[in-house]
C-alpha cells in the first residue's frame, strides 16, 4: 500500500535554514546540509528546500547547497524558489534535485508547465501554490512573488488546471498558516486534494502531531510537510511516524532493519 | 571483504545520474559514467537509470545506445535498469505509442488507469511483494512513475506492487535486473539492493 509522505522543509536564505512567521520575520536555523542529512538519518521520506534568497549571486550558492546535500541523503530532494525558466530547472536537476517547483513563473505562464513537464517529465514538476483565503471565508486566492501579489486566481481552479497541464505534483501552503503553528488549513486542502488526481502535499501550519494527523485524515493529503516543528527539535521524523501509525494511517516503518 | 566491483552507468542524457553514482559508491562500487556507446558495449556491468519521457529515451536508443545495449544484455553481463532504464527494455510504451524501445522483452509499458481514487503519478514509499534474493519481501521502497511494465513473460516478474492493483515492480532473467522504484533513493531497503546486486551470483 502506497504510504502518507512526512517531508521536512528547510527554508534556506543566502545559504543557511530560516523561518518566518506569514512569510515575515526570519530566524536561522542551521545548515541546510546538515539538517538535510539529520532528516534523512531520521527517517524523512523525501526533503524539501525552498530558496528564499533574493539576490541573483546568492543563488549561486544555492546549487552548491543542492549538490552537497543530494550526495549525501538518500531520499528524493525537492528543490523550489525563484524558479523561472526552463534553464533553471534543468540547472537544479543536475545539480541534484529529484523535483523543482514553480510557483510565480507558472502563474506568469501557464505554458511553462506544460513545457517543462515534457522536457523533464511530470514526476519532476511541482507546482507550488501559496493560498491565501479570501473575505468570503469559503473560497481562496492564489499569490504570488513570495506572497506578496495577489493574482486574482481561484486556488482550486489553479490546481485543477495546472494538473491538465502536466504538474506531477502540488505544494499547497496555506499563507494564513504558515508559521503559525495552528495547524493546516484543512478546508483548503481538502478542497484541492478532492479536485485533482496529482498527490497533493499540505504545508503552512504544522506546530503539532495533531496537525499532521488532520492533514491526513481529514484534507486527504498525499504528504505532509512541515519545518518549525523539526529544526526546533520540538519533533523528530519518528515521532510523526510512531503517532501517524497509531492514528491509523499508513506510513513507512522505520528501523526495523530495512524493510 | 568483498572485491571492488567496476559498474559503468549509462549517460543517456535521461535526467541527473549522480544520486545513483552515489549510491554504488557507497557501496564501495569503481564508477564510471558514460554516454559512449562503444564503451558501453564492452563494459562489465552496466547500470541504466532513466527519468522523464520515453520519447527522448527512444531517440537515445537511435543514436546508438540501443545496440549497445542490446549487446551488453547479450554477452550476458550483471546489468541493472531502473525506471525508465526498466521501461525502455520493452517493445514500446502508451507514452510515446511511435517510438521503439529496446525490444529485449515483449511486452508492453501503460498508463495507470485515471480514476477518482488513483494518484497518478504513483509517487512515494509502497511495498512490495518480491521473489527475488535482491529485495525483502514487504520491504518499502520510492516509487515515481505514471507508466508502469506489463511483461508478456509473466515469468520475469520479481517484485510486484499494489497500486490499484498488481502493478510489476522488478523483473529479473538471468543476470539482468530491473526495478521501476528507485533504489538510490530508497535508503537502506534500496543500499541492500544495491549491495545484492554488487555481490550477486552474476557476477561469478
Amino acid at each position: 500500500m502506497l504510504t502518507k509522505r512526512i517531508i521536512p522543509c528547510l527554508d534556506v536564505k543566502d545559504g543557511r535554514v530560516v523561518k518566518g512567521v506569514r512569510f515575515e520575520g526570519l530566524r536561522d536555523s542551521g545548515d541546510p546540509v546538515e539538517c538535510a542529512m539529520r532528516y534523512d538519518r531520521d527517517g524523512a521520506d523525501e526533503i524539501a528546500f525552498l530558496d528564499i534568497t533574493a539576490s541573483h549571486e546568492a543563488r549561486r550558492t544555492l546549487f552548491g547547497l543542492v549538490e552537497r546535500t543530494a550526495e549525501n541523503i538518500r531520499v528524493p530532494l525537492t528543490v523550489g524558489g525563484g524558479v523561472r525558466t526552463r534553464d533553471d530547472i534543468r540547472d537544479l536537476l543536475n545539480a541534484g534535485a529529484d523535483k523543482v517547483s514553480v510557483n510565480t513563473a507558472a502563474v506568469r505562464d501557464p505554458d511553462f508547465i506544460a513545457d517543462a513537464s515534457s522536457a523533464y517529465g511530470a514526476q519532476a514538476i511541482v507546482v507550488a501554490i501559496d493560498a491565501k483565503r479570501k473575505a468570503d471565508g469559503v473560497r481562496w486566492e492564489v499569490f504570488t512573488h513570495g506572497g506578496r501579489q495577489g493574482t486574482g486566481l481561484d486556488v482550486v481552479a489553479w490546481a485543477k488546471r495546472v494538473a491538465a497541464l502536466g504538474a506531477g505534483e502540488i505544494l499547497l501552503t496555506s499563507m494564513d498558516r504558515d508559521g503559525t503553528k495552528d495547524g493546516y488549513d484543512l478546508a483548503l486542502t481538502a478542497a484541492v486534494t478532492s479536485a485533482v488526481s496529482v498527490p497533493v502535499i499540505a504545508s503552512g501550519g504544522v506546530g503539532t502531531l495533531e496537525h499532521m494527523r488532520d492533514g491526513f485524515l481529514v484534507g486527504h493529503a498525499d504528504a505532509a510537510l512541515a519545518a518549525s516543528i523539526f529544526h526546533d527539535g520540538a519533533f523528530r521524523v519518528q515521532d510523526v511516524r510512531t503517532f501517524l501509525a497509531d492514528a491509523g494511517i499508513s506510513v513507512r516503518p522505520f528501523g526495523k532493519g530495512y524493510a | 571483504m568483498s572485491v571492488r566491483r567496476e559498474v559503468t552507468i549509462v549517460d543517456m542524457g535521461l535526467g541527473n545520474l549522480r544520486s545513483v553514482a552515489r549510491a554504488f559508491e557507497r557501496a564501495s562500487a569503481l564508477v564510471t559514467i558514460s554516454a559512449d556507446p562503444s564503451m558501453i558495449a564492452r563494459a562489465s556491468c552496466l547500470v541504466v537509470p532513466g527519468q522523464g519521457a520515453f520519447r527522448d529515451c527512444a531517440l537515445a536508443i537511435e543514436r546508438g545506445f540501443g545496440d549497445a545495449l542490446r549487446e551488453s544484455i547479450a554477452r550476458g553481463i550483471p546489468y541493472l535498469g531502473i525506471c525508465l532504464g526498466m521501461q525502455m527494455l520493452f517493445d514500446s510504451s502508451e507514452e510515446a505509442p511511435n517510438a521503439a524501445g529496446l525490444g529485449v522483452f515483449k511486452g508492453k509499458v501503460v498508463r495507470f488507469a485515471v480514476d477518482s481514487t488513483l494518484k497518478v503519478p504513483h509517487m512515494g514509499w509502497n511495498n512490495v511483494h518480491a521473489t527475488h534474493p535482491f529485495m525483502q519481501d514487504g520491504a518499502y521502497y520510492y516509487f515515481v512513475h505514471s507508466y508502469h511494465c506489463v511483461p508478456a513473460d509473466r515469468s520475469l516478474v520479481a517484485a510486484t506492487v499494489d497500486y490499484g492493483g498488481e502493478v510489476c515492480a522488478a523483473i529479473a532473467k538471468d543476470n539482468l535486473f530491473a526495478c521501476q522504484f528507485h533504489p538510490e533513493k530508497s535508503q537502506d531497503a534500496g543500499a541492500h539492493l544495491i549491495e545484492s546486486f554488487l555481490n550477486g551470483p552474476a557476477w561469478s
